[in-house]
């Protein structure tokens, strides 16, 4: 203590010694330096500069002039857009299909991870993992191919349900617009299932195994101690994903419903992002298309922080 | 109910427990594996048969002819040429630069590492979004060219924290004793660091070479116009949309031809088999590292 009071006042005598310190150290970090510049003006172009391009929302935005050449409207593109039925059309598919995207994806994976970690052989407890991961590493297309493939009149789903006299003809399941958003969530959990319990698996093998034995000692059966160690186990994992799916909520984009739906069933299936190819980029209106992606990252932004701050009360843990 | 019985109570109900737990895996399991057996064995089986229905597991009349027929597509060649190329500069480009940013940021010494790191973070929360990003493509002169494929996405920030992570846990003797060797700062990443990263590089190159090779919107946006330039996974996507219910259109003169000779359904499947064998033959190889790497991420973000 003594000795930092005694040397602060040297510090405005010598700011020459600090400037000289910080070039000395400048040039022998040189090469750390050569090394990161690049990609910090690469970062600088593909991730900035665009972000800069959200001012097109607030112009009449036409290719080919430049940008002090363009004329600004305010916010007539948000007025626009919020008076077009489309859009709310769109909200409330994108809305409709990430809670059901959430709900799905987030309890599935946990149930799916409980249970897995029950297994008592472990040959099969490997092998059904391995398959499991498998949908996750192919892509949205053939996915999608798969999907269609399944739920077309001779795929599989309608030959098990025909077999089982549950229907007596079969049903183009992907031609019925009110099934779209279950088709998606369900295609969702086929691909991710497996995947996302990964980070769950590798939570439960932290916890400490005497707690089982205690538990067994005393009689406990296993759902119980399914649910009252391996679960409590596991939660702040579980808040950790909670939050940040819950913040990605409304980026649920556009891959799967792009590839998915067809036009019997695209007033459905239209999220916002696919709002924003079709009525925007398609179309050549860029500055239509930018606000709806605006409007699109702000109300992730504000999901991720009312999340996170809501649990920061109720838990006291948080991602930020 | 004294011990002993609860015991007993809770080892029968444990049986059953397992007995429904065995077969509820084995669903999953089944649900999993079963859509990819039954596109495989449609597409080795005769089209004209196929047609028919009731192909499960087993081809009833096998044959290798949809897959020549798909071979002798050129759009196929090229898709298959593109993707492969696209996989390998842009996991090679991905992995020098995100190894090398993290090497720097692990530099508890470097000046600039806040600055470096905050920049890098932010792109993390916010993005432009598709259409700021689609007029920058076309600012850069990037439309129809391959570099759209591999240089927007190079760096990604979360890539940059799984390495940086992994950098921290190894010993900082290594790079003091580099040092006193007298090794510059490259040579130290170069010679020290990155031959100690392979696990964690392993795990990022399978991300980065999954997202290149299963990619087609870039395709499909930027250069859905230059022929030479489509990839696998954008061809299969074309023929999707063109089989599906409602749209009965194909523009491509080679596809339809190719949809004469034998059905599109047969099509599908082989060229979805086509698009998948890759990643089934790295698959096995890759999965510990993968997992690894996964585990690694969460804990640490």
């Amino acid at each position: 203590m003594e000795a930092l009071t005694a040397v602060k006042p040297l510090k405005p005598l010598k700011p020459r010694g600090k400037s000289d310190k910080f070039w000395r150290t400048l040039f022998q970090q040189k090469y750390l330096y050569l090394m990161s510049i690049p990609f910090v003006i690469w970062v600088f172009v593909f991730n900035y500069i665009p972000i800069w391009g959200w001012t097109m929302a607030f112009q009449r935005y036409r290719p080919g002039k430049s940008f002090m050449k363009q004329e600004w409207v305010g916010l007539d593109n948000f007025r626009e857009l919020f008076h077009d039925e489309r859009f709310y059309m769109a909200l409330k598919n994108t809305l409709a299909m990430s809670f059901m995207g959430l709900f799905a994806g987030f309890t599935i994976p946990i149930l799916f991870a409980l249970l897995l970690n029950e297994l008592r052989r472990q040959m099969f407890k490997r092998i059904v993992q391995t398959v499991s991961y498998l949908p996750h590493f192919v892509s949205w297309v053939v996915v999608a191919g798969i999907i269609n493939k399944m739920m077309s009149i001779d795929g599989g789903i309608n030959g098990l349900l025909m077999n089982l006299h549950i229907i007596a003809e079969p049903i183009q399941f992907l031609a019925k617009a009110d099934w779209f958003w279950g088709i998606v969530t369900a295609s969702d959990v086929w691909k991710e299932t497996g995947w996302n319990s990964i980070i769950y698996l590798a939570a439960m093998t932290g916890i400490d195994p005497e707690l089982y034995e205690a538990a067994r000692v005393d009689g406990a059966a296993r759902i119980r101690q399914m649910w009252h160690i391996t679960l409590p186990g596991i939660r702040t994992t579980i808040i950790i994903l909670l939050i940040m799916s819950i913040g990605n909520l409304i980026n649920i984009g556009f891959e799967k419903q792009f590839l998915l739906s067809n036009p019997i069933v695209a007033d459905k299936a239209e999220t916002l992002d696919l709002y924003a190819l079709n009525y925007g980029l398609q179309l050549g209106r860029y500055s239509f298309g930018t606000a709806i992606n605006i409007f699109n990252s702000v109300v992730a932004v504000i999901l991720l922080f009312t999340a996170n701050t809501i649990f920061k009360r109720t838990s006291k843990e948080s991602i930020m | 109910m004294n011990r002993q019985s609860r015991a007993i109570n809770a080892s029968r109900s444990d049986k059953i427990f397992d007995i429904v737990n065995c077969s509820f895996m084995t669903l999953a399991f089944v649900i999993t594996l079963y859509p990819f057996l039954n596109v495989l064995a449609i597409s080795l089986n005769d089209s004209m048969d196929t047609v028919k229905g009731g192909i499960y597991l087993w081809p009833r009349k096998w044959t290798w002819a949809n897959y020549d027929a798909i071979f002798s597509f050129r759009g196929l060649i090229t898709g298959f040429k593109i993707s492969f190329l696209r996989t390998f500069v842009g996991t090679l480009l991905g992995l020098l630069s995100s190894s090398m940013l993290a090497f720097v940021l692990s530099r508890s010494d470097f000046q600039a590492r806040k600055l470096v790191s905050t920049f890098l973070v932010m792109t993390m929360y916010v993005s432009g979004g598709l259409i700021p990003g689609f007029i920058l493509v076309r600012h850069l002169g990037m439309m129809n060219s391959f570099w759209v494929y591999v240089l927007p996405g190079m760096v990604s920030a979360w890539n940059v924290f799984i390495i940086r992570s992994f950098i921290d846990g190894l010993p900082s003797a290594l790079q003091e004793s580099a040092k006193l060797d007298g090794a510059n700062d490259f040579t130290i990443y170069w010679r020290v660091i990155l031959p100690l990263c392979k696990p964690v590089l392993a795990t990022v190159a399978l991300f980065l070479a999954v997202g290149q090779w299963n990619s087609w919107f870039d395709t499909f946006l930027y250069n859905s116009m230059a022929r030479h330039l489509t990839t696998l996974q954008y061809e299969l996507m074309k023929v999707l949309q063109s089989t599906q219910i409602g749209s009965n259109d194909i523009h491509d003169p080679n596809m339809s031809q190719l949809m004469n000779r034998i059905s599109p359904e047969s099509v599908k499947m082989a060229i979805t088999i086509v698009v998948t064998v890759p990643i089934l033959i790295v698959y096995p190889f890759l999965q510990r590292y993968f997992v690894k790497g996964m585990t690694l991420g969460a804990v640490k973000s």
